[in-house]
Order: structure tokens, then sequence, then C-alpha cells
């Protein structure tokens, strides 16, 4: 590995845990995007593999469904070299059973280097790293972070914007639900962008603002001038609270069409973390524009996590 | 053994009987001395230089667990903590297992209380099992001997089942402690809704879901011209509106815990289990009203709510985490800090810990006159101590205040004349 060349900040990053980009300085988020940078040529190659990680022990610790977050970071960890294992349990399994300390200090006792973490609970990530020697990286928790995304949505824009400073950065859509939300909040404002949020009161949480973001009073005023176009995934009830009540209702006063888009910068950036209710929160024209950065987002997802796999480690 | 003392040089705190005074206190075969008594031999001496005396302290809501979760606490180690915060008497809320709905629940616990360090006072339920859908037997309760009533923990959500306790608790003098909440708003709620729930990405319960229920209850009370007696008021709006309600005449009264004049909802931060309780920790500008409640007499007492839980209910992800906290062994100096800061006195201490709870109760206490039992505490307001794991006395440790260097404690305390609780092993201890 050129470390010659992710050293180039002279950071020292010296977080043993990724549980949010809350805990990231601005300069170390400059490193990891960097650090991801150097490490994208990899997945370009025909032999897409570097010994770095090599005799490293990676445990995926899914309590929660996920397809894409979880295969980014398997990939990522084995282009590293790294010996991943997969577990996955749900979290009302795992109640009735074992507790989640009880499974966390057993699997700590088979020294895993690093533990990925997803779970429906916020702050779970926080609270393993009371139990377990190892790394532990958070995949997402609750409605709290998913850093590792937040880290490759800046990433994805700073490629196609050169800089995220000066930003304007649009989110609409599910705040109160959304971890990715809260991580790019934090993230973005970070780097010297300008966080706009925009939805029906229903989904934006209360006291967003003292995040750093902006609440707007209209879809015009969210997307007006903006850089990025950031639309989170809808669902219409959860957990027997009424949000909204229909999608067709929703798509029609917050669903991002042409005619929104025409709001934006020309060169805005369309961007999604996934899945996308097609014709609901984004129109499908829209999310297949040559503005739409949302596969772009995928592929940095793995240098990212290459970064952060790395970085944790020590960077040795 | 003797229950006569002389308790030397301390200061009598007595507000019921307008007594603050440096002095020495008598007492004899287990009653406060009258003014004509003299020591008689059997008395013992001991120098209380430093300290205050006042009526046992009485904690009016406390969850001592026994029947049904002895692993957490029962009536004998919840009682020796409350001992050992100075309490020489708690009211015990009903939602045990079974829950105290009737004359066979309230007996056992009086019947384990004979074995205990504080006098127990048993708070029967509002409805059968604290399902919110029939009264329960309100009459065979008082019999038996509960000094009041309550869901508490599970609110009663039917106003017109809230309105037939109001009238029916009265006809047998028994006050009704409601836990006011709409369960509604916050269903998923985890901590208070605000600022900090949001960064923490926690679920939020909303100031509202108390105020709204504690405003139904007031406006029951003032239609029905029934008392009701608010439990652990946590927010702004709550206080104004129990405030305008005394004005008006009302028959409310309300209690608050020490972790609501506190802590604020950034102790939950690091997703700390022990910050999590029903009400939840509210913010800054609720703490500081609670502190003025205090003081201008809106709230007329501070309870625990003294709910052990075990790392079982504790040690798990914050979601799943069990409500509560204990509190007998820190109520004492976390008030104290208030008279410490000036935003009570001396003699307000004595009536939000004593006095008030005994009059809402109706049970004795909160009073050193002659002849009384010797229900008394004696408290050291300047000793210092680390509260730590290893020196809880409940049989559960889940407290935010582990770790916290304290100041003023209780250093002796006695039911009846007989010593329960003795810091400095200066007597010789009751055997239980
Ligand atoms: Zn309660």
């Amino acid at each position: 590995m050129n470390s010659g060349k992710t050293m180039t900040t002279g950071c020292h990053f010296s977080h043993k845990h990724i549980l949010g980009i809350e805990h990231l300085s601005a300069e170390h988020i400059d490193h990891i995007l960097q650090t991801a940078e150097s490490f994208k040529e990899i997945s370009g190659r025909s032999i897409k593999k570097v010994p770095t990680l090599r005799g490293r022990t990676i445990v995926n610790l899914f309590f929660e469904p996920s397809t894409r977050t979880r295969l980014s970071f398997e990939i990522a960890a084995k282009r590293m070299s790294a010996d991943t294992f997969n577990i996955s349990a749900s979290t009302s399994s795992a109640t009735k059973g074992e507790t989640l300390i009880d499974t966390a200090r057993n699997i700590s006792a088979m020294h895993p280097d690093i533990i990925i973490i997803r779970h429906s609970c916020s702050g779970t990530p926080e609270m393993l790293t009371r139990y377990v020697r190892a790394s532990v990286i958070n995949a997402g928790d609750g409605t709290h972070e998913h850093p590792s995304q937040g880290l490759l949505d800046m990433m994805t824009v700073r490629e196609h914007k050169g800089r995220l400073d000066g930003l304007k950065v649009t989110i609409i859509g599910d705040i109160l639900h959304s971890r990715v939300a809260h991580s790019d909040i934090i993230g973005f404002t970070r780097m010297g962008s300008r966080v706009f949020v925009y939805g029906p009161a229903t989904l934006i949480p209360v006291g967003l603002e003292k995040l750093g973001a902006v609440v707007c009073g209209s879809l015009e005023e969210a997307v007006r001038d903006a850089d990025v176009v950031m639309t989170l995934r809808i669902q219409k009830e959860r957990q027997s609270d009424p949000l909204l009540p229909t999608f067709r209702e929703y798509a029609q006063n917050y669903g991002v069409t042409r005619e929104v888009m025409a709001l934006a910068r020309n060169d805005a950036l369309v961007m999604h973390p996934g899945p996308i209710n097609r014709g609901v929160e984004l129109m499908p024209d829209v999310a297949d524009s040559s503005q739409s950065v949302i596969l772009d987002q995928a592929t940095n997802g793995v240098a990212v996590r290459m970064a952060l796999l790395y970085l944790v480690m020590g960077n040795t | 053994m003797s229950q006569s003392w002389l308790l030397k040089n301390g200061r009598i705190i007595d507000p019921r009987n307008g007594v603050d005074r440096q002095g020495d206190l008598l007492v004899v075969n287990g009653a406060v001395a009258g003014p004509g008594e003299a020591a008689t031999d059997g008395v013992r001496e001991i120098d209380v230089q430093g300290c205050w005396i006042v009526p046992g302290l009485i904690d009016m809501h406390v969850h001592l667990r026994e029947p049904g979760e002895e692993y957490k606490e029962d009536i004998v180690s919840g009682t020796r903590a409350a001992a050992a915060g100075g309490f020489t008497a708690v009211a015990c809320m009903p939602n045990t297992r079974p829950v105290n709905d009737g004359m066979a629940v309230t007996i056992l616990i009086l019947q384990r209380a004979r074995d205990g360090f504080a006098r127990v006072y048993p708070v029967g339920a509002i409805s059968k099992s604290s399902r919110g859908e029939s009264l329960a037997e309100f009459a065979d309760m008082k019999a038996a001997g509960v000094v009041a009533l309550s869901d508490d923990g599970r609110p009663v959500r039917d106003s017109q089942l809230m309105r037939r306790a109001l009238e029916y608790a009265g006809d047998y003098d028994l006050r009704v402690i409601s836990h006011s909440e709409e369960k509604a708003l916050g269903r998923h709620g985890v901590m208070n809704e605000g600022a900090v729930s949001t960064r923490l990405g926690l679920m939020g319960i909303p100031t509202a879901a108390e105020s709204i229920m504690v405003y139904r209850d007031i406006a029951l009370a003032e239609y029905t011209g029934r008392p009701v007696h608010i439990a652990h008021v946590s927010t702004i709006m709550s206080l104004d509106l129990i405030r305008a309600a005394k004005a008006r005449g009302v028959r409310v009264t309300a209690e608050t815990a020490p972790h609501y004049f506190t802590l604020t909802d950034e102790a939950v931060a690091g997703y700390n289990t022990n910050a999590k309780m029903n009400p939840p920790l509210r913010s800054e500008p609720d703490r500081l009203a609670v502190c003025e409640a205090l003081a201008d007499g809106t709230l007329d007492a501070v309870a625990t709510d003294h709910a052990p839980h075990s790392t079982l209910e504790k040690e798990v992800e914050f979601d799943l985490a069990a409500n509560g906290i204990i509190g007998l062994e820190t109520s004492v100096p976390l008030t104290l800090a208030l008279v410490r800061q000036g935003l009570i006195d001396e003699k307000r201490f004595v009536e939000l810990l004593s006095v008030n709870p005994a009059g809402i109760l109706g049970v004795a206490g909160g009073s050193l006159a002659a002849g009384v039992p010797a229900d008394l505490t004696i408290i050291d307001p300047a000793l210092e101590f680390d509260y730590t794991q290893d020196t809880v006395v409940s049989r559960s440790r889940n407290s935010p205040f582990l770790g916290w260097r304290l100041q003023g404690r209780a250093v002796l305390t006695m039911v009846d004349g007989r010593v329960m609780y003795d810091l400095h092993q200066r007597c010789e201890q009751h055997s239980s």
C-alpha cells in the first residue's frame, strides 16, 4: 500500500472505533476521504486485491437485514485480504435467547480485529465497545448514525464538485427516521457545506437545527440553487405512527421531479442512499438522469469502507 | 435494648411545630419526651454536634418489588436502603407481581415489613391488576392498610374511570396518586423529545405527554371536589398547571424526584441506561422550573420513585432497557444541594421530605412534638462521601449518580426510638 500518499495531510488518525461522524473532526473526515480516494483505484484493477489486512479477522454482526451495506463492507474487507465472517441475527430472537452483551463477549473471545455492527437500536455500537477488545465500526444504528454512508456521500460530492466547502446540500424526506440524514447533516456541515432539509413536519425531528441543519419552509426554498439534492426513502407509517396520508400525496408535494430539479443549480447532483421508492420520493427520470450519482455512491462505498478498515487498524 | 436516647448538641428542625433550635432531644421509651421529662437510667447519650435532628423522612413513592421481583429488591433490602438514606417510612407502589389490588397482597406486604428497617405504607391499585378497566376494592384495601391509591407506571387512560376513582377514593379518605401520562404521545419514546434525542437518534417523549394528563387530572379534581396527587412532575407546563390550580383552590398536591432537579436529558449521552426513566429527564429550563416550584410551594414533596432493576434489565440496548433508577440513598444529599445553592431553606427541606408527605398520605410522622413515636433522622449536612457500586445498600445498583461525590447524608435513622441505621456505628444496631 502506498502509505505515503494516504498520509499527505500529516493527520494523526487515532480513532479505534468508528461510531459516528459526530466523533470525527473535519481534519479526520478529510483524511478518511483522501485515504478512500487512494483506495478507489484498487477496485478498478483486474486483480482487485491488496494484502494490507492479510491475517486480520473481521466479523459482520448484522442484527437488521441489509443487502448493500453488508455486501459493501464484505467486498471492502476481501479486497484488503482480511478474513470475513457474517453473523445475522434478528433482534427479536436475540432478545429471547442470548443478550447482546453475551454475544459480544463470545465473539470477542475469538479475537476478531474488527466488528462491524448494524442494529435497530441507536447506541448499540457504542455499547459494544465497552465489552469487546476489537475495533467497532457502526454500519447503521437505529435512527442515530450511518457514518460510512455519510462518508461515501461526502466522497461522492467532493469527487464531482472538487470541494465540500460552501456547497448547498439539500436533504428531502424522512429526516426523523434517517440515520443517513443525521450523519450527512453533521458531516457536510463540519466540512463547510450548508445543509438544508425539507419534508412534512411529521418527519422533521425536534431540535434538528442544533445539528447544524437549516429547516426549510418550502420545497422551493430547500432546492433553489442547491448543489446537491438528496432524497430519502419514505415510509407511510412506522409502528402505527401515522406519518403521512398517502404516497400519492407525498409524491405530489415532496417528490423530486424534473421541475423541482430545475430550481437547483444546473450542475446539481441527485443522490439517494437507497433503496429508492421510484415515483414516490424520487421520479424515475430524475433518478436515471445524467445528474444522478446514485451508482457512484455505491462504488465509493467500497473505497470508503476499505479506508475505514485500514485506518482503524492503526494504518500499519 | 433500651429505646431511650439523649441526642445532644444537634440542630432540631421541626417546622410543623415551629422549632429550629440548637440543643438536645430526649427520647424516652421510643417516644419524643415532653418538656418536663427527665433522662432516666437507661438513657444512652449520643453527641450529634454539627448535625440536624429532623422528623423521620418519608419517601412517598418507591417500588420495593416484593412480591414478584425479589431479585431486584425486596421489602427488607428496600427498607434497609431507605434507612441508610435517612427514611423512616416509605410508601410502596402497587406494581408488584401480582399487583397490589386487594387485601391479600396488602397483608403480605405489611407482614413482610415487620422484618424491615422502615415503616412501609402500601399504596393500592386504582384498577384491578392496574389494567385501567374496573375499580379495585378500595374499602377492603383500606381496611387492610393501604394509605393511598395509584396505577403508577400504567396510567389510567379512561377519564371516566379516573373520575370514579377520585369520587370513590374520597369516601374512604384515600388519596389518588396519579402517574399523569398520555401514553399515545411518545408511544415509542425512550427519552425526552428534544435536541438531545435527535442527536442520539432516540425516539422522544414530548413534555405534552405529561401535561395533558396533569390537566385532565386537575380538571377532574376540580369538578369532583376530590383531592388528587400528581406523581413525579417533570415539566414546566405541568408545574404551571398545578400552580394555577392551587391558586384557584383545587385540591391538588404534587411531588418531584431528585433526578428531575439534578439532571437533564444530557445525562442520557453515551446511551446510559441508568439515565432512562419515565417520565424522562427533561431539558435545563424544565429542571430550573422544578427547582423554582420546590421553593414556591407548587411542589409539595420530594419522592424518589426508587425503582430497582438488575443488570438483566439495564445492561441491554438503550431502547430495550427498563425505566427507572434507585433513589433512596441519594435523595438527602441531592436535595441538600438545593439548600446549599440557596434555592430552598432547611425548613423547606424538612417539609418536602417529611412534613408534607405525611400530610398528603394522612399518616403519622413529620413532627417531633412531645409524645409522638421517635421516628427521626439525624443528618450531617457537611459530610462528603463517594457513592459507588460498593457502597450501595439497595439490592440493585441502577443509579446515574454512581461515581458522584455527594455532600450531606443521614448518619442515624430511628423508628420508634429503635436504631435502624447508624453510619458511625455508635449505637447498638437494631437486630432484625
Ligand atoms: Zn410513575
